[in-house]
């Protein structure tokens, strides 16, 4: 399958990547060539195979650990907040987003 | 220079007899570091705050605290997040992220006694197999020189390649998401092993694929890999997939040393070790001089007693395809936290909200990464996600199950590294997809979560290095380790140099 630019607009819409317009064409030829290399798994035979997401399910089966849900204080809120690009106040600026 | 700045071992002995002290090692590292800025293998340089770990563990040494590396000098790549120090990822978007925290690899590397000596220049997002894809420019291998011209160190962990061939510290730490420890040890001529998923908490480490990443350490011996391995391995609650079974809480140091310490094989010999030889690593596209030299290194295994076994891993070619499915899909979703709100970079002109986010992400990602963004966002989309993430994730499943048919009759596996040695800065980095086809051999490995090793095995014809993979079942790190420093018992090339390097 290739991709064409209103698909490459609709995937990179959905990314939240504002792609400049002269690198859409080379962004679609080099999406076309990846999903070209991908395609190759179509022709697999997975039938009755379940589908591995951790890999050391491959042995026995894994389950994710699970902590409790629970408010703590390990964040320090100042260090933190020293890599935001607008800040005021203590508070994240952002645009506004309702008007 | 007479100090023992080449290996962890002899910095640990001299540091304990007192021949030499931790800031001593962390001065020379540091200059060591300025005279080969140009390799560009480090991003982030700060001497007084080395200087003060080195102070600080010399003074634990005086206050008789025994940590097994107290004064040893290493660098962490630049995807571990590190306390007050720039941590970036080798990304735009990062450029002037400092971290609040530490990662529990740099944590635990710090309790051990470790000095930080920098930060590591890699791939952006740990995404590529050359270094190129970094924001702020590729590193050089030490290796390449004017006639052969200059050379990738692989990726993407190439700066803490260079660091440690280049002698600039005797041991840096890498992540691995589909070879980019091993490959880049590779094409450096070091040794690096990327452990089973889950015993090195990615608690800290910047999230590229997290059914796949995995940090692990860079040396030039296997000795000293399994005392840094054996440092930064171990159960973090704060890592989801960190593993707590009797099987990961074995230290790593002690299972080594108790095989070494054995004279059984393969401490003396490789008596009773069989070697499984996958046909599909010895196939079309591998280059000569690397297929030589990589049989020559498994003869040598052969030679003092291992048995060699003839294997299959029949789904080696679509480890490439089903890897980059899974991996840009778990990076889409990773990286959909940068958004120019809470921390990274903001896109200085915008109209609204989303037009914020859109144009931070376009500004703050490189081409690569913005790739597989798009990649990964596209197989995730309802109407594809069946027919490319799970037969990915399928695929995934029959590629794992591969080995564990192979591991009936071997008890590790050998091959080849990389396909070829390294390339030229600028060869390959036009087209995406003849890169991705580099990483066939360690993709497979990485799916199925086992640990994998690079060990130097010969040159080739260029005085480039190759790479032996060794792959073991899971949590059979000791037994790889074991075997490849027998190996380095009876080979020198992990001790060869760069020309360039003193």
């Amino acid at each position: 399958m290739s991709f064409d630019p209103a698909t490459l607009a609709r995937i990179a819409n959905l990314a939240r990547l504002d792609i400049p317009v002269d690198q859409l064409s080379r962004f679609g030829a080099e999406m076309s060539s990846i999903l070209a290399l991908v395609d190759q798994l179509q022709g697999v035979d997975t039938k009755g195979v379940l589908p591995l997401s951790h890999p050391l399910s491959a042995v026995s089966e894994m389950a994710l650990r699970l902590r409790p849900d629970e408010a703590c204080a390990d964040i320090d809120r100042e260090a933190n907040m020293q890599n935001a690009p607008e800040t005021e106040n203590g508070l994240f600026l952002v645009p506004k987003v309702l008007e | 220079m007479s100090r023992p700045q080449h290996t962890v071992a002899a910095s640990v002995a001299a540091l304990a007899s007192g021949t030499v002290s931790a800031v001593e090692l962390a001065t020379e590292a540091l200059a060591r570091a300025n005279a080969a800025a140009d390799l560009n293998a480090f991003l982030h340089i700060d001497a007084a705050r080395t200087l003060a770990e080195a102070r600080d563990a010399d003074a634990r040494r005086q206050a008789g605290d025994a940590a097994p590396l107290l004064g040893v000098p290493v660098a962490h790549k630049d995807i571990f997040v590190t306390r007050g120090w720039r941590s970036t990822a080798g990304s735009k978007m990062l450029a002037n992220y400092v971290s609040p925290f530490d990662a529990t690899v740099v944590e635990r590397l710090r309790a051990a006694g470790t000095v930080c000596v920098g930060k590591l220049n890699c791939d952006e997002f740990a995404m590529g197999s050359s270094n190129e894809n970094s924001a702020f420019g590729p590193v050089q291998n030490p290796w390449g020189n004017a006639q052969i011209g200059a050379r990738i160190p692989g990726g993407s962990s190439g700066g803490s390649a260079a660091a440690v061939a280049a002698g600039i510290v005797p041991a840096t730490t890498g992540t691995d998401t589909g070879g980019s420890l091993r490959q880049p040890a590779a094409m450096t001529g070091i040794t690096a092993i990327k452990p089973t998923y889950g015993r090195v908490s990615r608690y800290g480490m910047i999230a590229f694929a997290s059914s796949l990443d995995q940090g692990g350490p860079m040396a030039h011996t296997a000795e000293d890999c399994a005392m840094l391995l054996d440092a930064m391995a171990g159960f973090d609650e704060r890592d989801s997939t960190s593993l707590d079974s009797e099987k990961a809480k074995v230290s790593i140091w002690r299972a080594f040393s108790d095989i070494i310490a054995s004279k059984r094989p393969p401490s003396l010999g490789f008596e009773g070790l069989r070697v499984g030889v996958p046909k599909e690593f010895f196939a079309e596209g591998l280059a000569a001089d690397v297929a030589i030299r990589v049989q020559e290194a498994i003869d040598t295994f052969k030679k003092h007693g291992a048995t060699l076994v003839d294997i299959s891993l029949p789904r080696t070619a679509l480890a490439i395809p089903a890897y980059y499915v899974i991996a840009p899909a778990e990076a889409s979703s990773n990286l959909s936290r940068f958004d120019g709100m809470r921390f990274g970079h903001r896109a200085a002109d915008f109209t609204d909200l989303n037009d914020m986010i859109a144009k931070s992400r376009a500004e703050g990602f490189g081409r690569e990464v913005q790739r597989r963004i798009l990649t990964g966002t596209y197989v995730l989309c309802h109407g594809y996600f069946d027919a490319y993430y799970l037969q990915a994730q399928r695929v995934r499943r029959l590629i794992a199950q591969d080995f564990q048919a192979a591991f009936q009759t071997c008890d590790l596996i050998m091959g080849p590294v990389a396909p070829t040695t390294a390339w030229k800065i600028g060869e390959k980095s036009t087209d995406p997809v003849a890169m991705y086809l580099e990483d066939i051999f360690t993709l497979g490995v990485s799916l199925a979560g086992l640990p994998g090793m690079s060990v130097p095995c010969g040159f080739d014809q260029q005085n480039l290095p190759v790479g032996l993979q060794i792959i073991g079942n899971y949590f059979d790190e000791p037994a790889m380790l074991a075997a490849a420093h027998r190996y380095q018992q009876l080979t020198d090339w992990h001790q060869q140099q760069p020309g360039g390097a003193k």
